[in-house]
């Protein structure tokens, strides 16, 4: 793997929700500038893994180590305050508020207690350039015309507006037709290309195969591996989801 | 704030002609977004009609000064409600409230002789305290604002027998009593009609060059001409009209100029307007009827959002409350019930503002205002009874509800909302 200092590491990480036993000693890496797809069949703990990193549902026990340092991530806040931002599967969007407001919800600029709707345009508009987006007409559009490829990427770039450093994208193409999910995909790896840690959810193999890097499997709530991409193939992946072993074959 | 704005925003802008202008114009109402257009255009047709039905009364000044103060009372309380109807949740009982805190304030005035301004500020406290009630009970225990509301609806009015008697009534005294009949000098109406329309002219001038220069969506150099224009002509038509003396006998007492209701309703509604268009808080407001779960993981406090609105909607209400005891010369037992609190909702939903949340303006409280109270006062011209009265406004507030969820359904089919 990259020879890169980690951004997030976890060991050992456990979350029981009342009798059942979702996470059972996971560890996790993800390095600045790289893809890390985290697969798993339905139930495995996907999402239990990335709210607990968000906070939203803080893990029991286990090592959280976030740039070399120890931290407790308790609330969305902590998360939030370290630099990782998630674009969850239903994005939350407002349908009645503008590109622009929808990338500022919560955390509006004011100037001598207004609202900055200057300042955040431009930032708005900066941020949408940086990552070559060029499917949106205007920032003033109101989120509710705009099509599915188009509201992922307003959610992804709210994810980056915040000189964020790792950003964590819960089944970004899963409702996406071919083209929008081609641009998504460019997006996300545009992201690690300007140095930030992308955790991205997926069941499609295709798209891991297409823009990870690194790919981790859960199974149970057990991590089987996270591996490099390059160094094994979709078939032992499959075989990883669903059994639970990994078979590291020629490459291992 | 983008539901406020955007609608004037053009990314490709300086060089719009008429046509583009008119083209998107038609678009935006295709896709669902009418916005205030069938409440203007039903106020003109409701202003012809009645006008030619009664020239002799209707088109007076006379009674162009008393319809808006008939109106006060209601479009006050309707421009709180929008607050809620925001949140996509209602205050049935903000009429009753209205009519509670204008009693606390008679009450006060006239039986414990207190000083006018304590006895205001304790009567808008009390609409406060009522706006909290709703607000923590909402938010901390989920129950609906339907079912909450509907509770303080009934015992307001027992609130309101208590303070007053059960046949009793309370005068409100002479300072109450002016709010809502007394004029500003000619002069002074003048005056505040050309800063009002001079602010606004410059203010969006300046912000549309500077948008402009640092290569932002501005307004259309033609489309802010129409507006301003527009806004001055309105503006010159009404204090020019409310200027002519009105007086059956100018000797013995002179009446003209603008109505101290009038500014009281376009002062709140800027107030109101630019808490809810320009703050944080007031795009919080539009996030948390927009997408609520959105809302809360954008960090929002959706809790205290909810309650600040349900405390300025009855705070407002109580506003409307001392206009109400204004015109009708003090409380009675009645004060704020009736049809008070549906005439306001009316005002809000006939002006724009959609019951499902999300989307409505202060200045929609205003336009549908104006209408209930010229659909009242023309009818009362004609001499047709109550019943009639209530008949036709019913009629046209379900063709306002109507005219909601078709566009809501306009919307959702053409992508907006
Ligand atoms: N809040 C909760 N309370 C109780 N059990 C939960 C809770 N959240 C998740 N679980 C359980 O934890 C297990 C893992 O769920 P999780 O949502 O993390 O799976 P996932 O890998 O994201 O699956 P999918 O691919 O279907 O999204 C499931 O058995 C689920 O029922
Ligand atoms: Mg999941």
């Amino acid at each position: 793997m990259s020879s890169e200092e980690p951004l997030l590491e976890l060991r050992g990480v456990h979350k029981t929700f009342g009798a059942v036993h979702v996470l059972r000693g996971v560890d996790l890496t993800v390095r600045p500038g790289r893809v890390t797809a985290l697969v798993g069949d339905n139930g495995a703990g996907k999402s239990t893994l990335i709210k607990g990193i968000a906070g939203i549902h803080p893990f029991d026990d286990g090592d959280y180590t976030f740039e070399g340092s120890a931290v407790h991530v308790k609330s969305p806040r902590d998360s939030n305050g370290l630099g990782i931002e998630v674009v969850y599967q239903d994005l939350a969007l407002c349908d009645n508020l503008d590109v622009v407001h929808n990338m500022y919800l919560g955390r509006e600029i004011t100037k001598n207690g207004f609202v900055d709707e200057d300042a955040m345009e431009a930032k708005a508009r900066e941020t949408l350039d940086g990552l070559s987006v060029r499917t949106l007409k205007s920032v003033r559009t109101r989120v509710a015309s705009l099509s599915g490829g188009q509201r992922q990427t307003v959610a992804i770039a709210r994810a980056v507006l915040w000189n964020s450093k790792i950003v964590i994208l819960d089944e970004p193409t899963a409702a996406l037709g071919v083209a929008q999910t081609e641009q998504v995909l460019k997006l996300v790896r545009r992201l690690a290309d300007r140095g930030l840690g992308v955790v991205l959810i997926s069941h499609n193999l295709n798209d891991v195969f297409e823009v990870a890097d690194d790919v981790a499997v859960l199974y149970l709530g057990q991590m089987v591996a996270q591996i490099e991409v390059a160094s094994t193939t979709r078939d032992r992946i499959v075989t990883a989801i669903t059994t639970g072993e990994l078979n590291r074959g020629d490459a291992a | 704030m983008s539901v406020t704005t955007t609608d004037d925003i053009h990314d490709v802008s300086p060089e719009d002609s008429a046509s583009t202008l008119w083209k998107d114009y038609v678009a935006k109402i295709r896709g669902g977004d009418v916005g205030s257009l069938p409440a203007i255009l039903g106020l003109v047709a409701l202003v012809a009609g009645f006008s030619i039905l009664r020239p002799e009364s209707f088109t007076t000044a006379f009674n162009f000064e008393n319809l808006i103060q008939q109106s006060a009372g209601v479009t006050i309380i309707a421009m709180g409600l929008v607050f809620v109807l925001l949140l996509g949740e209602i205050d049935l009982a903000a009429g009753v409230t209205a009519g509670m805190a204008a009693a606390v304030t008679s009450v006060l005035l006239t039986n414990h002789d207190w000083n006018t301004a304590l006895a205001i500020v304790a009567g808008l406290l009390a609409g406060t305290a009522v706006g909290a009630f709703h607000g923590v009970i909402v938010s901390r225990l989920g129950i609906p604002s339907f079912i909450v509301t509907l509770s303080t609806f009934l015992a307001l009015q027992g609130v309101v027998l208590t303070l007053v008697g059960e046949r009793g009534s309370v005068n409100s005294g002479d300072f109450i009593a002016k709010l809502n009949s007394d004029t500003l000098p000619v002069w002074l109406g003048w005056v505040i009609a050309a800063v009002l329309v001079g602010a606004y002219a410059v203010l969006t001038f300046v912000s549309n060059r500077r948008r402009r220069a640092n290569g932002l969506t501005s307004e259309p150099d033609l489309l802010w001409a129409l507006k301003s224009g527009s806004l001055a002509v309105v503006a010159f038509l009404v204090v020019f009209y409310l200027s002519i003396e009105r007086s059956p006998n100018p000797q013995i007492r002179s009446i003209s100029g603008v109505p101290i209701a009038l500014i009281i309703i376009i002062g709140l509604a800027i107030v109101l307007s630019v808490l809810l268009g320009r703050t944080r808080w007031g795009s919080h407001v539009y996030a948390v009827g927009g997408n609520m779960e959105a809302a809360r993981r954008a960090g929002i406090n959706v809790k205290f959002v909810q309650l600040s609105c349900f405390m300025i909607c009855s705070t407002v209400a109580a506003v409307g409350g001392l206009m109400l005891a204004s015109f009708s010369g003090g409380v009675n037992n009645v004060s704020g019930g009736g049809p008070t609190l549906l005439y306001a909702v009316g005002a809000a939903v006939i002006g724009g503002t959609s019951l499902f949340g999300g989307k409505g303006r202060v200045v929609d409280a205003v336009i549908g205002g104006t209408v209930i109270a010229v659909i009242a006062n023309g009818m009362g011209l004609m001499n047709q009874p109550d019943s009639r009265k209530y008949i036709v406004t019913g009629l046209v507030l379900l063709v306002a509800a109507s005219v909601d969820a078709i566009s809501r359904r306009r919307a959702a089919a053409s992508g907006r909302i």
